[in-house]
Parts: C-alpha cells; structure tokens; sequence
C-alpha cells in the first residue's frame, strides 16, 4: 500500500483516538467525580446520561465564540492549536499492544517526553495572548510547574529504561513479561506519578487553572471550540500520561500469567483498560484532595522529587551492574 | 476596607507587617501599582471579584501582586447592600424578621432572634420557657447548616470540591427539618418577638433525632476527610495568624476570636434565650491560623449536636409563645441586643419611639470585622493564601453588606 496512505491513516486513527478518548474522559469525569461526591452526574439524555457528551460536543461547537477586545489576534487564535498538535503527536509512541503502535520510534520515550515538553508553550501563549491577569498568572503557572517537574518526570522513568536496556516503548513494555517495573522500581513508580500528575496539570497540582484562586487559569478568556481544543488536549495529556504509566511500570498490554500469543487483539482492549484504570484513580485523587500552593508545589519538585529520582537512578544503575555478577548472567 | 466611592482613604497602611494606625496617612493610592523592583517588574493589580469563583457572594478583593506574593490588599464591599436598616424603619416589628433573614442568609435564625430579643427589650415582653428552648434548639441546628457551609467552601478554596458536596449532603437534612419546622428552608421568619412562630411537630423531632444519631459520626468523617489531609494542614498551619491583640483590635467575635486565644461566647458571657439552662464547652485555639479557625469550627459542631440533645430530650412544656399584640407598639426607649451567629456577635440596637415602627435599627455584623482583619494579614501572604485566609474567617456578604 501506498506510504502515504499509510501515514495518513494512522494519523486519523490518532485523531480519532484522542477525540473518542475526550468523549469517554468528560462522561467518566463526570459520572465518576458525581458518584464520588454523593450526587449522580447527567441522567438525562439517554441511560444514565451517556449522550450528554454529546450534546457538550455540539454545544461547544455550536456556540458563540466571541473574541475580547484586547486580545493579541493572532497568538490568542494559535494558541489553542500549539496546546493540541503536541497533545496529538504524542500519540504516535504508544503502544497498544507489540505491534499496534502508530510510530515504532527507537527513541519513543524520549520523543514522547520532548513532545509534552512543547505544551507550555501553548499555555504561556493562550495566557499572554488573553490579555488577562487571571489567565497570565495561569500561563506563567503553567511554564513554571512543567519546567520543574520535567526533569524529575524523565529521571523517573529511567529505571525501567535501564532495565528494559531501551528507550523503544514497545520493548520496554516487552521487557516486563517477567515481572511488571513497579515492583522493582517502586520509589521510582510513585515519583512517576506525582511529576506526572504535575505534567498532566490534576489536582492537587492543577495550579494553571486553579478555579478557586484563577477564575480558569489560562482558558479564561476562552469559548466554544477553542476552548474545546484546550479541554482536548488536557483530556489528551492524561491519557498520554496514563498510558506512559502503564507501559513503563504496570506491563503494557500483558496480562500476568497469561503468554502473549493468547491475548491476540485483546491485548489492546487490556492496554486500555489498565489505561482507564489509572485515569480512575487520577479522578479518585481529583475528588479527594485540595490544591497544593504553588510555592510548595516548586520546593516540592526541586527539594524532593529530584534529589529522590537522581538518588534511585543511581541505585537502579548499580543494581542493573551488579545483578548480572552476582546472579550469574540473569538479567 | 473602604466603599466604592473612597479612593484615597488608609492607603497603603496595610502593606505593614502588623497592623496599626499610620502615623501619617500616605498620599499616595493604593490602587495604582506602585511598586517597581530592582529589576524593574511592576505589580500587578488584579480584581478578585465581584465574579470571582472563591469571593463568597459578591466581595470585590483588589489585589496588588508581586508575583504570586500579594503586596496590598483591598476589600471593597457594597455590592449586595439592599438597605435593611433603612427598610427595618418602614417595617411594623412583626415584618422586620423578614429582612434580617436576608442578612445573613446562611443563619437565618440568628438574624431574627437578635431582633426579636431586641424587640422584647424594648418591648418589655416575657417570653415563655418553651419558645426559649425551642430557640436554644432551632438557633443551634442553624449553627451546625452554617459551620457546614464553612467547611465545605473551606475545602472549595484550596481546592478540594468533593468536601463542599458531603458538607451539603448533611445541610440537606438540617434544611429539611428546618423547613418542617419553620415552613421555610432559608428565610424562616420563625423568631418572631414574644416567642416562636410554630411549635415543634412529632414529625419534626423525629427528624431532628434521625439527624443527631448520626451526625456525630458524619462530623467525625468531615474532619478526617479535610482536617486530617497532609495538604489541607500544609496550606492552613501558620498561614493567616490573627493574634490575640490583632483579634481584640479588629472586634473579632466569634470563632475567629476564640482560635485567637480569647475564650468569649455571647452565649457563656451574656446568655440570652436559654443558654444558661444548656451544658456546653467554649472550643479555644490558641495559634490563630486558618487550622485554629477551622478547628474552632469542627469542635463548635460537635457542642451545637450536643446543646440540641440537650434541647430535645429536656424540652420543657407550655406555651411557644407569649401574647403579643397584632401591632407592636413599644413604649419610646432603645434596646441593644446580641446573640452569638456562627459568625460572632451579631447585634441589633433599636430605638424605638412608640409608633409600631422602629425609629432606627442598627445591625453588627460580625462578618464585616472579620473581613477587616483578614484584609490586614492578608499581605505578605500568597494569592493561593489569601483566598484561603478570606475564606477562613467566614465572610458572608449578605451580612456585610446588609
């Protein structure tokens, strides 16, 4: 078949993976987040309101989009876009299963990281671009935090790197049919979680658009679609994140105890059920904890999480050395 | 703390670490970002409010911010005045209940006794042991709606949301017994001068019971969901200290005077209704912080369930209320009454001057001192703070602005 066809296929399926996933992501948030907080979320449209995302989808398209008049036009129209083309290249490394990814990179994980790194860039536009004090505060915010906690994010995801021996996501996930990395990597999965939760912008680190103390952050200023686009790409960077989380520490598409070859396409709906799965307690956290304040939230990333994730680098580093001579080879 | 009009008084004074009067009023405004740096940053002066998501109602916060660190603040109130003072001068005594619900909208009943003990002064009413109890009772219930209304925006301004809707679920079912007994869930009107509007009904002390076996337990789930979470005690613990002196100067009352270390209760010092009948503990907190504030709170709850045990199982019997006259007339006088709200000391002066009006009706309200002093710690604090400071001494706009 045609290269380009190919491509342009699996970008589509990218497209329409993230869409789907933002369809599923507002309905769970609210049915989760409702059932959490003792109420029962949208009953109306449909059984048990499965068609209200639907009518938000329509909502948001159909609705007035005004403009302020203060804006800077062009960056305050870019920026929503700068915030979702990273959010939909992200896509291309996972892997859903050892043959379904839309990009086999060599270097998926690093890719994967530097393409996030690209978000604040859009975040920082939309606030400046707003002219807003609120939503300048939140852009401002949203730089600071992902600058910070970028470095702690890539050191914990170093130790399943140094054990699987690759940065390929696919081989990293391969490489736990043994035994899944959180386990032997345990300190380095929770500082996994937190820098990322910091990276996905969640409570209790959702600091750019904090609503109690920034209206709506960098989106403020925002409506309809472009909105839309922005709540996508969020919707999008905790799938993202979920997804590096369950193939660089809980096995990726394998199912404990049951050989490869079973599972067949399976092993993709297993993937997005463990991806689901997290995102589940992502929300659990959203619908429990209070904000952290910003300031904590920076001595926390340079005080803390870095000195921990160099500190089990260097650990998992030796230990990976070591291993081999003392076990006799079995690594 | 000025008006919307006021652009130049007490300027800058508050940028002080401690609060106190200024030796000479600086001719500067406040309002104009005054401050530039070494590396020469301006501040930036934001609006927090009037729509703002965490301003309880309708408080306009200006905000002078050095980054995320607040330099001055400013509160400007007004924004929900309806003139009830003014309105209470055209009002027979039997209508003025009406307005002082829409006071304070979160404790109605407090609002009205304070006129209505008022009113009785002035009036020289007796009021019969029964309508005091049931005051006692329905005062307290209101307490606990309150507090939980307190707690749950607590949670909502360091951004936890799922503590709000527990606090709601169990207001639920004190508004319901509320408007059992009282026909309203919000604007009782109940309290009225001479005594009570309705007597409790079996299906309402019914309620009430159902609610007190379990509200112990809830209250315990609250405190542990919020007060016991390591993030809420990093965003609370020695963030927005309010001093003993700091207190006293500001006329804090309330829960906010007593996590200062000032054990003062209208309802212990100055008891009205039948609070010298109840047995109960005054809650003191001697740091002064946002987490003193909210324990205070916590414990409050806990002494409110208690007073209503109390109410319900030694309610006394007669009459609930006294006989009043269709049309009050006190004899020309004047009567300061205050009841503790779950804000404080909240006071109504009446002067009367024998017509079935009041000539003037004057309302303390306890919110508008605590504002003040929050506006005077604020600075120095971070913005994240500063919400969390004005939310912890519990402003109530419909009160401040009254």
């Amino acid at each position: 078949m045609n290269v380009y066809l190919v491509a342009l296929l699996r970008i589509l399926a990218a497209l329409g993976l993230m869409l789907l996933n933002g369809v599923v992501l507002i309905y769970m948030l609210r049915k989760v987040l409702g059932y959490l907080h003792v109420r029962l979320g949208p009953m109306e449209l449909g059984p048990h309101g499965v068609f209200q995302t639907l009518a938000d989808v329509l909502k948001l398209l159909t609705k007035e989009d005004p403009t302020p008049t203060h804006v800077d036009r062009a960056l305050y129209f870019l920026a929503p876009g700068i915030v979702f083309v990273p959010s939909l290249m992200a896509y291309a490394a996972i892997p859903f299963t050892g043959t379904w990814v839309i990009a086999d990179l060599e270097l998926g994980l690093l890719y994967t990281f530097a393409i996030m790194s690209l978000l604040p860039l859009g975040l920082v536009a939309a606030g400046w671009a707003s002219a807003n004090k609120w939503s300048l505060i939140g852009g401002m915010r949203s730089v600071a935090q992902q600058v910070s906690y970028e470095v702690p994010l890539l050191m914990a995801a170093l130790p399943p790197v140094m054990i699987a021996g690759s940065l390929n996501l696919t081989d990293i996930a391969r490489a736990q049919s043994a035994v899944w990395f959180w386990l032997p990597c345990l300190p380095a999965f929770l500082l996994f979680i937190v820098a990322g939760l910091v990276e996905a912008n969640q409570t209790p680190f959702d600091m750019s658009e904090a609503e109690s103390e920034l209206v709506a952050g960098f989106a403020t200023e925002y409506a309809s679609m472009k909105f839309g686009l922005l709540f996508l790409s969020e919707f999008s960077n905790t799938f993202i994140f979920s997804s590096l989380l369950v193939t660089l520490f809980l096995g990726g598409w394998q199912v404990p105890f049951v050989p490869v070859d079973a599972l067949g396409g399976w092993a993709a709906v297993v993937f997005l059920i463990k991806v689901y799965l997290v995102i589940f307690v992502l929300m659990w956290i959203r619908g429990t904890l209070p904000r952290v304040r910003i300031d904590q939230l920076l001595a926390m990333g340079w005080k803390v999480l870095l000195p921990a994730s160099i500190v089990w680098v260097m650990l998992t580093g030796a230990a990976v050395k070591l291993w081999p001579m003392v076990f006799g080879g079995v690594q | 703390m000025s008006d919307a009009r006021d652009t130049v008084a007490h300027a800058g004074w508050l940028t002080a670490d401690k609060p106190s009067l200024p030796d000479e009023i600086p001719l500067t405004l406040k309002r104009v970002p005054s401050g530039v740096d070494e590396v020469m940053t301006e501040h930036l002066v934001v609006n927090m409010g009037p729509q703002h998501p965490s301003t309880h109602g309708v408080l306009r916060i200006l905000v002078e911010l050095d980054g995320e660190e607040v330099i001055a603040c400013e509160s400007v109130v007004g924004y929900l005045h309806r003139g009830i003072e003014k309105l209470a001068e055209h009002r027979r005594y039997s209508a003025v209940g009406t307005l002082m619900d829409r006071g304070d909208y979160v404790s109605g009943i407090h609002n009205e006794m304070a006129f209505a003990l008022a009113a009785e002064k002035v009036a020289d009413i007796g009021v019969p042991r029964r309508a005091n109890w049931l005051r006692v009772l329905m005062g307290e219930l209101n307490r606990i709606a309150s507090h939980l209304v307190w707690y749950g925006t607590m949670g909502l301004d360091t951004g936890a949301m799922g503590q709000f809707l527990y606090a709601v679920r169990d207001r639920e079912d004190l508004l319901d017994i509320l408007e059992d007994v009282t026909g309203q869930r919000m604007m009782f009107n109940y309290v009225r001068p001479g005594g009570v509007l309705n007597d409790l009904t079996p299906r309402a002390e019914k309620k009430i019971r159902a609610f007190l076996s379990t509200f112990d337990a809830y209250l315990d789930e609250h405190h542990a969901l919020l007060g016991g979470n390591e993030i809420f005690q990093a965003r609370t613990r020695g963030i927005g200290v309010i001093d003993k002196e700091t207190a006293i100067a500001f006329g804090l009352t309330g829960a906010n005077l007593r996590a200062s270390g000032v054990s003062f209760d209208v309802r212990r010092d100055r008891p009205y209704a039948a609070y010298d009948e109840m047995d109960f503990d005054i809650p003191v907190a001697e740091s002064g912080d946002i987490y003193a504030r909210y324990l205070v709170r916590i414990e409050e709850m806990r002494q409110a369930a208690r007073i209503c045990r109390q109410c319900i199982d030694g309610l006394p019997e007669g009459e609930h209320t006294a006989k009043v006259a269709k049309v009050l007339r006190p004899p020309a006088g004047e009567a300061y009454a205050a009841v503790e709200s779950p804000r404080g000391e909240l006071g109504v002066h009446l002067v009367s001057d024998g017509t079935d009006r009041p000539y003037r009706m004057r309302y303390r309200p306890p919110a508008l001192f605590g504002l003040q002093a929050a506006e005077a710690i604020t600075p120095g604090t971070f913005l994240a703070d500063a919400v969390a400071i004005f939310g912890s001494v519990d402003v109530v706009l419909g009160e401040i602005d009254r």
